[in-house]
């Protein structure tokens, strides 16, 4: 199969209002957790590296919305909305930020470096497209044991230039590994936009020369994510190999905390959030087809509001890793 | 009650910064990601968004203060109708510190500094009991016996790499095995090191344990970011949720007449890298029992063969499963005289140099550490307290070398004992020339080591 454009809208999944609820809550918590992430870095409470992922919620929502259980995730240092996307919880998240006892990683991770085998989570990878071999990886091991999973593989358009993920592409097609590359085009490489930076502007056709199929899918609509990678997996199931999904998001704040985002204008951004939302395209749904009231969505918010609370009041109160745990996790001991 | 606006650190070593201008005035309501102020940091002017919404009480740092701290409150967000109360007003010198700032490295205890590890008894242990039954066998054929062994014991161990499987292996390692256990689990691979790297350790992460092939180490240069970012780190950063049980082996250092692309010893490098195992064979038996160990080990290990001893015949005992640990060095030699450590081909002119040396009555000990991480340096230091003196050998460059290594260890450990300075000798610190005559003069030759322990036996 060939890649490619799909041009007609795709036809709505019948979608229950149940779900559609589902979806915008589990948007708004990426949300509201991001802000009080970007709050909590800027009161010296997270340090280094926090990469935010304010305005990309739907592409997560929408293929976890796809996924079955032991499906596994691997992505980059953009990851915590994957993290809550399935089913991390956001207090150890939050904690992992704060490099507490209490994180994920004990604290000896931070932001780009968790990890939850309980939740087939793989990472969290700093360096900008290695967990697309990882991802193939993962994929090789659920086809050597024929257990008919499938591996979500995440990474961005400025990773999708890196010479490994032609390297994957080649032995995923050649084997026929069970994995979903997904393509999270935010338009922006750090400070790079796309078309600075890439010959070709079509990134779901990179798997053409490997005979992967590749879709481009609108990645504001969280429904239209979701059929996208309902398609996807059920090809990577039925033993077709791997697919290619470029997912068109945006991302709202800078690449880092401290990326002053002048490669842009504020307009730009401010149509995106105006006329893109994700959150607001599900909001809208709901209450224009009258599946949620304005109260509904209310007490969503405010359920959203006590969990983030809760995550930031855990993060804080978490005690420091103890002294003794920088000599520790460094070599596995043997089973035996 | 009002919320206070703190100053923001924006970046990772902002500490403080210039509250550039307001873009918001008292009195105005602001909503969750509306553009309060620019602040400039020491690297950028940033915009500061606001995560609450509310009215804009009171503007508490005006626009163009400069060196404003990080945390000093400089706004108040009140609700809708709601009052600034002055009493709600705190003074910027009691602004919370960030608990990033409350351990620095004065304050932190002496204690965590120095590694927890308890002083290493030497281990005397023979590697296989008196009386085992030995067999011939060469290096080639023990590190096959020792993969194979493996694989029938374990139905996730496989092998990928670059003619592996139907070409039986560019050195014959894997001669039968494609045979034996078809290619589901013994796997040829496109010449792509780095993606196959990063495939292996993913199916480590999945729960195999795969054995991946360099055709040689200098080409795994291709991969080492996956070595060491991916599967030497990764336990670490997940606080001990992820292994990655994987062994990366294959022919390391020169051959012959290769040039100087296909010619480095990576012993250092690796050795250098905590979460990784490194071991070096120089015999069959430690090819066989250290390969099947790192086979069965839970971390990555490096293992690092040698094409010119592929073919050497040693003693291997004939056991149902035999292994040997990492960590334990083996002395070849008894020796009183002067110590000599080597690994790998070292050996080679280690024990030719010991048995020169002899013949003149100087007695030397040669120790072969095996394996490089962990390193069995107490066999060292007990070595040299009994010697006084002491030679390293390695084919690697000088600089950082693992000689280098056992030097400080000795400075520290055995000071009081040494009678001379240790000689690192380490191949020579020029890029592999091809011609004949300079490549046997770029590597470390049994004539050098000779000439060192006269030089420390001062004889």
């Amino acid at each position: 199969m060939a890649a490619r454009k799909t041009t007609a809208k795709p036809a709505k999944p019948n979608v229950s209002a149940e779900e559609l609820k589902t979806y915008y809550r589990d948007m708004l918590l990426i949300r509201r957790f991001e802000e009080k992430a970007g709050q909590l870095y800027g009161m010296g409470l997270i340090g280094g590296f926090c990469h935010l992922y304010i305005g990309q919620e739907a592409v997560v929502v929408g293929l976890e919305a796809a996924a079955e259980d032991g499906d596994k995730r691997i992505t980059s240092y953009r990851d915590h909305g994957h993290m809550l996307a399935c089913g991390m919880d956001p207090d150890g998240v939050m904690a992992e930020l704060t490099g507490r006892a209490g994180g994920y990683s004990k604290g000896k991770g931070g932001s780009m470096h968790m990890f939850s085998k309980e939740k087939h989570f793989y990472g969290g990878h700093g360096i900008v497209a290695a967990q697309v071999p990882l991802g193939a990886g993962l994929a090789f091991a659920d086809k050597y044991r024929e257990n008919g999973r499938v591996t979500f593989t995440y990474f961005g358009d400025g990773a999708a230039n890196q010479g490994q993920v032609y390297e994957t592409f080649n032995m995923a097609a050649l084997w026929q590994l069970p994995v979903v590359f997904v393509i999270e085009n935010n338009q922006y490489a750090m400070g790079t936009a796309q078309r600075r930076s890439t010959s070709t502007p079509d990134l779901y056709t990179r798997g053409a020369a490997f005979g992967i199929p590749g879709e481009v899918v609108d990645g504001m609509d969280v429904l239209a994510v979701k059929a996208a990678g309902e398609k996807a997996v059920a090809a990577c199931r039925a033993g077709k190999g791997p697919y290619i999904l470029e997912i068109k998001t945006y991302r709202y704040r800078g690449h880092s905390m401290s990326d002053p985002a002048k490669y842009r204008t504020r307009e730009e951004v401010q149509k995106m959030r105006e006329e893109r939302d994700p959150i607001d395209h599900v909001r809208d749904l709901l209450l224009q087809g009258k599946h949620a009231t304005e109260d509904d969505l209310k007490s969503i918010d405010k359920e959203i509001k006590a969990i983030v609370g809760k995550a930031a009041d855990f993060a804080r109160e978490s005690p420091e890793p103890d002294l003794g745990e920088l000599w520790t996790d460094i070599y596995a001991e043997a089973a035996e | 009650m009002a919320t206070e606006i703190l100053m923001p650190a924006l970046s990772p070593t902002m500490e403080e910064g210039t509250l550039a201008k307001w873009l918001v005035k008292e009195g105005d309501t602001v909503a969750s990601g509306d553009i309060l102020a620019e602040i400039e940091t020491d690297k950028a002017t940033m915009e500061f968004e606001a995560v609450d919404e509310g009215v804009l009480g009171r503007i508490l740092v005006p626009e163009g203060s400069a060196a404003v701290a990080v945390n000093t409150p400089i706004a108040l967000l009140v609700e809708e109708g709601e009052a600034v109360q002055d009493a709600e007003i705190t003074a910027p010198a009691q602004a919370p510190v960030p608990a990033d700032k409350t351990l620095t490295s004065e304050s932190a205890p002496a204690a965590a500094i120095t590694h927890p590890s308890p002083a290493a008894e030497v281990d005397t242990t023979p590697d296989w009991p008196e009386g085992t039954v030995l067999k011939k066998q060469t290096v080639r054929e023990a590190l096959r016996d020792a993969m194979a062994e493996e694989m029938r014991g374990n139905g996730d161990v496989f092998l990928m790499g670059e003619e592996v499987g139907e070409y039986q292996g560019a050195y014959k390692i894997s001669q039968g095995l494609l045979d034996e256990f078809g290619a589901k689990r013994v796997i040829d691979t496109p010449i792509t090191e780095h993606g196959f790297a990063g495939i292996g350790v993913g199916a480590a992460f999945g729960g195999l344990t795969p054995i991946v092939e360099f055709m040689t180490f200098n080409f795994a240069m291709q991969a080492i970011d996956q070595i060491i970012n991916s599967a030497a780190k990764t336990l670490y950063m997940s606080g001990g949720q992820m292994g990655c049980p994987i062994t990366f082996r294959g022919p390391n250092g020169a051959a012959a007449r290769v040039g100087a692309q296909h010619s480095q010893d990576y012993a250092a490098w690796y050795a250098h890298i905590p979460g990784l195992k490194v071991a070096m064979p120089y015999s069959a038996s430690d090819a066989k029992g250290l390969l099947k160990s790192a086979i069965r080990d839970p971390n990555p290990v490096i293992f690092l063969e040698n094409e010119i001893l592929y073919g050497r015949s040693f003693d291997v005992p004939d056991m149902a499963d035999f292994t040997v640990p990492f960590g334990k060095a083996r002395i070849w030699r008894s020796g009183t005289d002067v110590t000599i450590v080597s690994f790998g081909i070292g050996m080679t002119y280690a024990l030719e140099a010991a048995e020169k040396l002899a013949e003149d009555g100087i007695s030397a000990e040669v120790i072969d550490l095996r394996s490089l991480r962990p390193m069995d340096t107490a066999t060292v230091i007990a070595s040299v307290k009994k010697t006084n003196r002491c030679v390293t050998v390695e084919e690697g460059w000088p600089v950082g070398a693992i000689g280098n290594h056992i030097s400080a260890v000795l400075m520290q450990e055995a000071f009081d004992w040494l009678d001379a300075p240790v000689i690192n000798l380490t191949g020579k610190d020029v890029p592999m020339p091809y011609a004949a005559n300079l490549e046997k003069h770029a590597l470390v030759t049994t004539a050098e080591v000779i000439e060192a322990v006269r030089t420390v036996s001062y004889r």
